[in-house]
Parts: structure tokens; C-alpha cells; sequence
């Protein structure tokens, strides 16, 4: 059968961490929440990104195989489980170790944890809660086809599992959606040129593209209306009656038109 | 990747979360009782959803993938709605001032409230006549409760003063779709906007306010489709648009006559439709001509070719859908905003077939269905003209009393404000809303409440409204009665019942009727529940516009609501409008000439800035029920000031510093966040907040002439850095404050120093 996996489309985010409150709805890790939801610049733009587990699938779960106590299990469907709490003995190599940096160690329970993909749910074949709600389905949970079926294929988007990390290699369970051109995602080489660029490389915002500035009606020529503004009362042309205002509602106002001559 | 270390920081003391107040550890409830189908009580998406019930509570929420509008999607506040039924805030008992105004609110019993509600209600009416008393209603609850509210007000209390909190929230779209299409419902359903071609969002922030209709936009993408977005801030549909039109605040008409200007222009309009299903198309054409995408553009704060740019796309579009809301809604030409879309849409053609159409994005739960069960100033049940005698005639007789009886048309919920300072309305029924942060010009707001003599506000949580009321009842959420609600598609759908109210609270219809018979009218209101109330909504609207009488509970069970109008009970329901004819007599649609009307207030010396209001995703409304669950508390604990890096520069302003905004109403302080995704000339500020919170202390409390909706979106504020951070600050933790900023980036924490700079 065909393995369900995880799409993060970083592009359709819109923020809304639907899937950090859903979390912690799901029964095996009830209470706390194993997503994470970045802005990646709020000063430029509104865009986020989703982080969660991968479950990297080769070399398989650097964190199961630096665990000096195998607190951690790879289950036969290939989820990586967070530490067993009866076996985990503090160490923390989990959490130095993956690449992408979700685990986290629980210091009032003492053990790890991390997305486990909802098994109470995986393991029936439900949808993880966090893909389940996900209002934009910026969060995707299925194959590999149904995701290329939904469509989004067709418009440039291409789901990428392979990571280098400089000379190592990383494939995953989980999907990124890239551009079509990408075949692998180099996050030492972008991390790299971010931190050269520094803030001064982000590209301008779309908003500061193409906002200008403005000036009025009359300047500008166009037809305006008049209808000077009362507090608590509706805006009316001058010659109508100051008293208050009619109870019918339904009437067109009917303003009279300052037509400037065009410059 | 993520740099969250906050994970294991464990629920505070001071919030309340269903699971995590006590000091165990979380336990999974793996034996439910049993899986209640409903839907969210939030925005008008109403999201199908289950309720976990187990041991008479409810405990949680699951994912209902069967429903075909949102197929499990939840956002954070759906994911979340079910913390509020067993909220410790929750009101138990009927409050009371004993001892009159300025006494204590203290606990009373049903029969004290009731009673004193009763005899001061017909005191004040003997004294200043029937219209001395109000009801002010709403529309987050179901459509069974909204019609009983205008029924109670007709019948039970014989007053003209009916009116709801849509007011402030849908009634510019309900005059645009009664000016220029006949029906004041969506035209679409929003499986539609798979089948458009070119999408055009203008003035709603559709990821933030209606999160699950954003995945039927990308869906659109994934066919191709093309997004054009119109908004002053980059929301976050905007960020990926093909076409975004970051216009200046209240210049909405312009760029939307300039686009209908263009597609005149270039040949694109329908001159097949026009012909055939439309009037007035000379007059509307010939003022489009003068506004030239070059001459607006100068007004809107645009770049020319960028509007000449939408136009082609709209224009060359084979189905093409508008998607509005309130970003042009709340503004005090609102209804021409409206009109002005669906000119846009008229002259192109884009009506009655799947994908194009023109759809205002109703905001509140039932804000469709509460806008037609009769409890607005001018309506009675079925969109029905309070001043027709026909319609007069056919209501009395159902409602069993003489045509005369019933009141004539009272006063708008924004005019209800300055009739309360005169002294006009004396007495005031509150349920379901909470003016005290919803209404512009708060100070005035208050004032007016303050000085009736006589204040009921029945709802669940002590509002900020209640908290100034002579009597609260405590009335049900939404998981403990059965009932129906219409969504912003027209769908009606169907609540179910999980749990009772807790013990002292009782059924919103129960206090009403109760209330109707100890002011000696309970022979009108019989009904032994909500769903004896519908069987006589089904009749009160039968054969109107929004006609429900083919609906029944069963019938939305079965296919997972039904649209309406559905005249009997062997019809579907009609998801698409408009396909073979409009809703007016003649069938054809209006084309109304849009002359610009500028803001009420523009940008001066004093005040430079434009500030402009609106949602978050994390609360929902007057934050009433989200400010009280702590996820959603915690991710928006307090308001903030969004700015742009050079207007933030130029007033040496820092992302986190506290500012303080000054308008001609008054001023409010909160923390700045600094960014580049809003425009240099305006701010913005959420509105769910109470207190001095609250960003409507600064709104323009002018209104638009035809159906009364203030100007919340646009007026000139100015900005200076505050010298102390707000009182309101000192009840927040610190470390809240912290957390929330790096959650936002650019919240507040307490005397917070001038970031980084990015040039810009």
C-alpha cells in the first residue's frame, strides 16, 4: 500500500496555527503541541512556514539511532515515535541531532517528544489532526499520487523529501513543496546565503511595490459626491434636513455631482 | 527549522484551559460517550464539526470530513469552540442591581429578574409610550432565536425599536444586493469559486476572517485560476496574489469604477447580458467614463497600469467571481461600494452561471439568516417590508394578531445610540451582542447605555456590555440547544444539542418566552422548543424571498443543509442565484450610477495617518467567548498598532514600543509593530478588545444614509510614541506579553527598544 505522508506547502500558509490549537486535540500527546508555525520575516511580509517532524527515512531517524537507551521507536509503517517516558534517560542526542530541529526534551516529564503523525489516528488510517484542520490544506495528508492528483502539479509545485546538509543526504517520509525546478532542498547553502544577505537582500513586499501616494478627488479630477459627515448620523447631501434622520430606509441618496473639469 | 522553545511552558495560571487549569497531566478521553455532528459557532462558514460529549460535558472537538464545505478543515478558533461550554466564566444566575444604579451586580433568582424585568418594562412603556423600550439583538445565534427576537419585540412588547448587531456587520451588503440584484443573499455557493476563472477579493481578508474558504481559493489556483486581491495591508491571500491593489482606506468605488472604466474601454463588456437582464446600463456607463484608471489611480494610492492590469483579467475572464466584505462594507458609502461591484460584475456578464457572480462574505455565525427572520428596524420574517400591508397582513395572520398591532419600522441599532441620550429609548433588551466594544465612538456608546433607565443584557460570559447592565440573564451557547443557522453561502444548517446548560442558566427561547408571558402575552409565544419556533419560520416565510418553507430539520440532516429559497418540501434548494432571472419583479437587474463620495474624514496636519480596523483569526468578533480560551488568548492577548517601517522612522517609533493613536474621539495606547506589509500612509488596529482596549474609542461614528453601518474603516488618526505603557498593561504577565510578541513578532514586551532597521 501505498505510504500517507505529510505536503507542507509553505506558500498556501496563511498563519492561522488552526493546526498548533488542533494538536493538541489529539489523543496521544493531548494538551501539547508538536507543530510549529514560523513567520520566516514578519517585517516583510505576512509568510509563514510549518515545521514538523519528517520522518526521515534515510538514513532512518538519525534520532531513534544516536539514542543511547532506543527510547525511540520506528514503528513497521516507518512514524517515528517520541521517546518511550519508561526508557528515556535524558540524554537529549535527539534533539542535537535532527536536522530539523523538532524534537523537544520535556523538562517536567524528563523524556522527549515530538509529532508522532496523531498514531492514534495514522494507525486507522484517519488524517493526523493538524492536516485534517488545516484551513488551506497548506498541510496535506495522503500519497504521494493523491497529492500530484489534487491539482497542484499542474501550476509549478513540486514536492521535494531529499535535504542536503553540506556533504549529507537526507531523505524523508514527510514532503516540502518546492518549485518544479527543485529536485533537493540545501538548507546549508540557503542558511548560508541568508545569513550573508543579512536583512538587507529581502526582497521589497508586494504591498511596497505597489502602494503610491495620493492625493484627493478634486486634485485628481475625478466625479466625487458631497455629503458632509455628521457623529451619529447618516452622511446625507447638504440641502437635506439636518433634523434626524429618516426612518425609512431604502432611499437612494441623491447628492448632487461635483463634475471637475478635467486638467 | 522552528526556534519555538516555549513548547513545555505549561498553561498559566491565570487563563483557563479545559485541560491543562489542573495540576495532572493531560488525560486523553479515549472512551467517548458519543460524537455530536455539528457545526462551529463562529464566522458565517459554520464548519461542520463534532462534538466529543462524554459524561454529560463536552471535551472535545473531532474533525466531521463528511461535511462538504469544509471537509474537517477547522481554524484555530473551530478547533477550540468547544473550551467555551464548560468555561468557568460561564453566568449561572440571573444579576441584578439591587439597590439601583452604581449598587453591585449581585445573584438574583429567574423569578426576581423576570419579574422586575416585567413590571419595569411596563412601567416605562405606561410613562413614555410603547416605543420607550429597545430590543437590540444579534446574529451569532440561531435563526429560530433571531426570529423570536423580532416576534418578542412586535408582539410581546409592542415597540418600533427592533434592531441587530448585523447592522455594524452585513447591512451595506444587504442594500447593494437589494439595489442592484433583487436578493440580499451571496449569488454563489462557495464550491463556485472552483469553476471561476479570475477571482477578485476586495476588501476581505479571506485567510483571517474566513480561514476554510481560503482552501477553496487555492484549489481555484491549482486549476489556474487567477487571484486579484484589493486590501491596504498584505493579508496573507494577498501575498501570493497575480494582481494586488493595495489602495488607500475608503477608496474602494474609485478603483472599482476605474476597472469597469477599463473593461468599457477595451470591449469587454457583455452587451448580450446587458441587454437581456439588466436596466440602466447608459447612465452607469457613462459616469464609469470619467473615471480613468490614470485619474483614480492618484486617488487610490495606485499605480495606473496595475488597475488596467486587474481590468483586462477581470474582464477577459470567462467566469469571474468578486468576493467582498467588510473592508468596503464598513464605510459610510458602503452600499455604493457594493453596488459598485456588481456593476463590475453586471456589465461583464459574470451572474447565474458556476463560477461568476458577486459574493459578500457574511462575517457573523448566522449573519444571513438573522438579516431575514424579521428582527431588523425596517423587516418583518421573510425579508418582509415592515411598512407593506401586504406582508403587514400575511404575519399578523400568522402570528395571530391584528395587522394594526404590529409596530411600524423603528430606529437602525446605530441610531438606537443618539435616541438613548435624548431620552427617547428608556429601556433597553439586549441579547447576543456586545456594543461596548463593537460600536464606533465608544465614549458616546457608553454614555448613551448609562443612561438608560433600565438595562437587560442577556448572554453566557459577563461582556464588557453586561458588565453595565441593571439585569443579566444567563442565557445557553450553541452546544446546548438544537436550532438552525444560515451560512454566507445560504445554506441553512443545523445545530445539534450535546449537553444541557449548566445548572442556573437556562435557553436563550425559554428566558424570551418566559419573558413574554409575565408581560401577559404568552398565548403568542407556546413554544416548547426551538424546533416548534421554526415550523412557524418555515410559515412566516413562506412564499417571500428567503423562503424556508420547504426546509425542514429532517431535510438538512439529509443533505447536509439546504439552500435557500426552497419553496416545498419535494424542492432542493437553490445553491446558485440568478441563473435564469433577478430577484425583482421584472427579473433584470439594476445598474446604479457610483459617484466617488471620499471618507468622512481625510488625512490632515493634525491627523496624518489613516487608521483602519479589522480582525485577527484568533478572535472572533467582540472577543467575548475567544478572549476567554486561553489558546486563542494567548496567541492575541491585547490590541496592537501595525505601521510601516517609514512611518514608524519618520515618528521614531521601534517595533514593540508602546504608541499612542489620538483621534477626534479620543485616544487608546498599545505596541507598535513595525512592518513593510501594510501601506506607509495607514494603520491598523483589531477591534476585538474591550476597555480602553479598544480600538472603537477612535472609530467615526458617521454613517452610511441608506442602512446605517458606521465608517470603521477608515478615518485620520495620528500617532506619537507613548511616554508609559497603558494602565491595561499592568494586568497582563510579562512573560504573556513576551511570548505573544515572539509569536507575532512584534508584540508588545513592556518598554521595548527600537529594533533592528531594514530599509525599506
Amino acid at each position: 500500500m501505498a505510504v500517507k505522508r505529510m505536503f507542507l506547502d509553505p506558500s498556501r500558509c496563511i498563519g492561522c496555527r488552526a493546526c498548533v490549537a488542533a494538536c493538541r486535540e489529539c489523543d496521544t500527546h493531548k494538551g501539547q503541541s508538536m507543530i510549529y508555525i514560523d513567520y520566516i520575516n514578519r517585517g516583510n511580509t505576512v509568510a509563514t512556514s510549518p515545521s514538523l517532524c519528517m520522518h526521515c527515512e534515510q538514513p532512518l531517524a538519525p534520532c531513534a539511532q544516536v539514542c543511547p537507551a532506543q527510547a525511540i521507536l520506528v514503528s513497521p509503517d516507518g512514524v517515528v515515535h517520541q521517546a518511550d517516558e519508561s526508557r528515556c534517560i535524558n540524554s537529549r542526542n535527539c534533539v542535537y541531532v535532527c536536522p530539523f530541529g523538532i524534537p523537544k526534551f520535556d523538562t517536567s516529564g524528563n523524556y522527549m517528544r515530538k509529532c508522532n503523525l496523531c498514531y492514534d489516528r495514522a494507525s486507522i488510517g484517519k488524517s493526523p489532526m493538524c492536516s485534517s484542520v488545516c484551513p488551506t490544506q497548506a498541510i496535506f495528508y495522503g500519497t504521494y499520487e493523491e497529492f500530484m492528483q489534487a491539482g497542484r502539479g499542474d501550476q509549478g509545485a513540486k514536492p521535494v523529501n531529499v535535504f542536503y546538509f553540506g556533504q549529507q543526504r537526507l531523505r524523508t517520509r514527510n514532503y516540502v513543496v518546492m518549485h518544479e525546478d527543485d529536485d533537493a532542498l540545501d538548507l546549508m547553502a540557503l542558511a548560508a546565503e541568508a545569513s550573508l544577505g543579512a536583512v538587507a537582500q529581502t526582497p521589497p513586499s508586494t504591498l511596497g511595490e505597489e502602494s503610491a501616494p495620493w492625493v484627493d478627488a478634486d486634485a485628481a479630477g475625478i466625479p466625487e459626491r458631497v455629503a458632509p459627515p455628521r457623529p451619529w448620523a447618516p452622511r446625507t447631501a447638504p440641502q437635506a434636513p439636518t433634523t434626524p434622520a429618516p426612518m425609512q430606509p431604502g432611499t437612494p441618496s441623491t447628492a448632487p455631482e461635483r463634475v471637475p473639469t478635467a486638467p | 527549522m522552528s526556534v519555538d522553545k516555549r513548547l513545555f511552558h505549561r498553561g498559566r495560571t491565570d487563563t483557563y484551559d479545559f485541560h491543562s487549569a489542573t495540576p495532572e497531566q493531560w488525560q486523553s478521553n479515549e472512551d467517548i460517550d458519543q460524537y455530536v455532528p455539528t457545526h462551529c459557532c463562529y464566522c458565517g462558514v459554520q464548519c461542520g464539526m463534532y462534538l466529543k460529549v462524554d459524561g454529560g460535558k463536552v471535551v472535545g472537538v473531532e474533525p466531521r470530513y463528511d461535511f462538504p464545505l469544509n471537509q474537517g478543515m477547522l481554524c484555530p478558533k473551530g478547533a477550540t469552540a468547544y473550551q467555551t461550554v464548560n468555561h468557568p466564566d460561564r453566568l449561572t444566575s440571573p444579576l441584578m442591581r439591587r439597590g439601583g444604579k452604581g449598587s453591585p451586580l449581585e445573584p438574583v433568582s429567574w423569578d426576581e429578574a423576570l419579574d422586575t424585568i416585567a413590571r419595569r418594562f411596563r412601567e416605562i412603556q405606561a410613562e413614555h409610550g410603547a416605543d420607550a423600550v429597545a430590543v437590540y439583538s444579534g446574529s451569532s445565534m440561531t435563526n429560530e432565536k433571531c426570529y423570536l427576537m423580532g416576534k418578542f419585540a412586535r408582539v410581546a412588547l409592542g415597540t418600533r425599536h427592533c434592531d441587530y448587531n448585523g447592522r455594524l456587520c452585513m447591512s451595506s451588503a444587504t442594500g447593494a444586493n437589494e439595489r442592484s440584484l433583487g436578493i440580499d443573499r451571496a449569488s454563489n455557493p462557495v464550491s463556485d469559486t472552483e469553476h471561476a476563472d479570475v477571482i477578485f477579493v476586495i476588501g476581505a481578508n479571506v485567510g483571517e476572517c474566513f480561514p476554510i474558504v481560503t482552501s477553496w481559493l487555492w484549489r481555484a489556483r491549482d486549476r489556474g485560476t487567477k487571484l486579484i486581491v484589493a486590501d491596504p495591508r498584505q493579508t496573507p491571500i494577498a501575498r501570493t496574489a497575480d494582481v494586488f491593489l493595495p489602495l488607500r482606506s475608503g477608496t474602494d468605488s474609485a478603483l472599482l469604477n476605474a476597472m469597469l472604466c477599463v473593461v468599457i474601454q477595451e470591449g469587454l463588456v457583455d452587451e448580450e447580458f446587458i441587454r437581456q437582464r439588466t436596466t440602466g446600463w447608459e447612465e452607469t456607463k457613462a459616469l464609469a467614463l470619467q473615471y480613468t484608471p490614470e485619474r483614480v489611480a492618484k486617488v487610490c494610492g495606485l499605480r495606473p497600469e496595475t488597475i488596467i492590469e486587474a481590468a483586462r483579467l477581470f474582464g477577459h475572464a470567462k467566469a469571474a467571481l468578486i468576493y467582498a466584505a467588510r473592508g468596503l462594507e464598513h464605510q459610510s458609502k458602503g452600499v455604493d461600494n457594493g453596488v459598485a461591484c456588481a456593476n463590475l460584475a453586471l456589465a461583464t456578464g459574470n451572474f447565474g452561471r458556476p463560477g461568476a457572480g458577486y459574493m459578500t462574505l457574511t462575517g457573523q455565525g448566522n449573519g444571513q439568516g438573522g438579516r431575514e427572520m424579521g428582527q431588523k428596524a425596517s423587516q418583518l420574517p421573510g425579508e418582509r417590508d415592515i411598512e407593506d400591508p401586504e406582508d403587514r397582513a400575511y404575519i399578523a395572520s400568522v402570528w395571530g394578531v391584528n395587522e394594526a398591532d404590529i409596530p411600524h419600522a423603528g430606529l437602525p441599532a446605530t441610531l438606537m445610540i443618539p435616541a438613548m441620550e435624548r431620552q427617547e429609548i428608556r429601556a433597553c433588551f439586549m441579547i447576543c451582542s456586545n456594543p461596548m466594544v463593537s460600536l464606533p465612538d465608544q465614549h458616546t456608546a457608553e454614555r448613551a447605555l448609562r443612561t438608560l433607565d433600565l438595562f437587560v443584557v442577556c448572554d453566557f460570559f459577563l461582556s464588557e456590555t453586561a458588565e453595565l447592565a441593571d439585569i443579566v440573564l444567563p442565557g445557553n451557547v450553541w452546544a446546548e440547544d438544537e436550532g438552525t443557522s444560515t451560512s454566507l453561502e445560504g445554506r441553512v444548517i443545523k445545530y445539534n444539542k450535546a449537553v444541557d446548560p449548566p445548572s442556573g442558566a437556562r435557553l436563550d427561547w425559554d428566558i424570551v418566552c418566559d419573558l413574554a408571558r409575565r408581560l401577559g402575552k404568552g398565548e403568542y409565544f407556546p413554544y416548547k422548543g426551538q424546533r416548534d419556533i421554526f415550523e412557524e419560520v418555515r410559515l412566516a416565510t413562506k412564499g417571500s424571498k428567503s423562503d424556508y418553507f420547504g426546509i425542514t430539520y429532517e431535510k438538512i440532516e439529509e443533505q447536509n443543509g439546504v439552500f435557500w429559497p426552497c419553496p416545498t418540501e419535494d424542492h432542493p434548494g437553490t445553491p446558485r442565484l440568478y441563473e435564469d432571472r433577478f430577484g425583482f419583479p421584472d427579473g433584470l437587474a439594476r445598474f446604479n450610477p457610483i459617484t466617488y463620495l471620499p471618507p468622512a474624514e481625510e488625512p490632515d496636519e493634525e491627523y496624518p495617518l489613516v487608521l483602519t480596523t479589522g480582525r485577527v483569526i484568533y478572535h472572533y468578533l467582540s472577543g467575548n467567548q475567544t478572549r476567554r480560551t486561553p489558546f486563542l488568548f494567548e496567541m492575541a492577548p491585547c490590541p496592537w498598532v501595525e505601521i510601516h517601517e517609514r512611518a514608524a522612522q519618520a515618528l521614531g517609533i521601534g517595533d514593540g514600543d508602546w504608541v499612542t493613536v489620538r483621534t477626534r474621539r479620543g485616544e487608546m495606547t498599545a505596541p507598535a509593530l513595525v512592518v513593510r506589509s501594510i501601506r506607509p500612509d495607514t494603520i491598523f488596529i483589531p477591534y476585538h478588545y474591550g476597555h480602553q482596549e479598544a480600538v472603537n474609542i477612535l472609530t467615526n461614528p458617521v454613517l452610511e444614509p441608506m442602512n446605517k453601518i458606521p465608517e470603521y474603516k477608515v478615518c485620520a488618526a495620528a500617532v506619537v510614541k507613548a511616554t508609559e505603557p497603558p494602565a491595561w498593561a499592568a494586568k497582563f504577565d510579562p512573560d504573556l506579553l513576551k511570548a505573544a510578541q515572539r509569536s507575532r513578532h512584534g508584540l508588545p514586551s513592556a518598554g521595548g527598544k527600537v529594533g533592528p532597521r531594514v530599509n525599506g
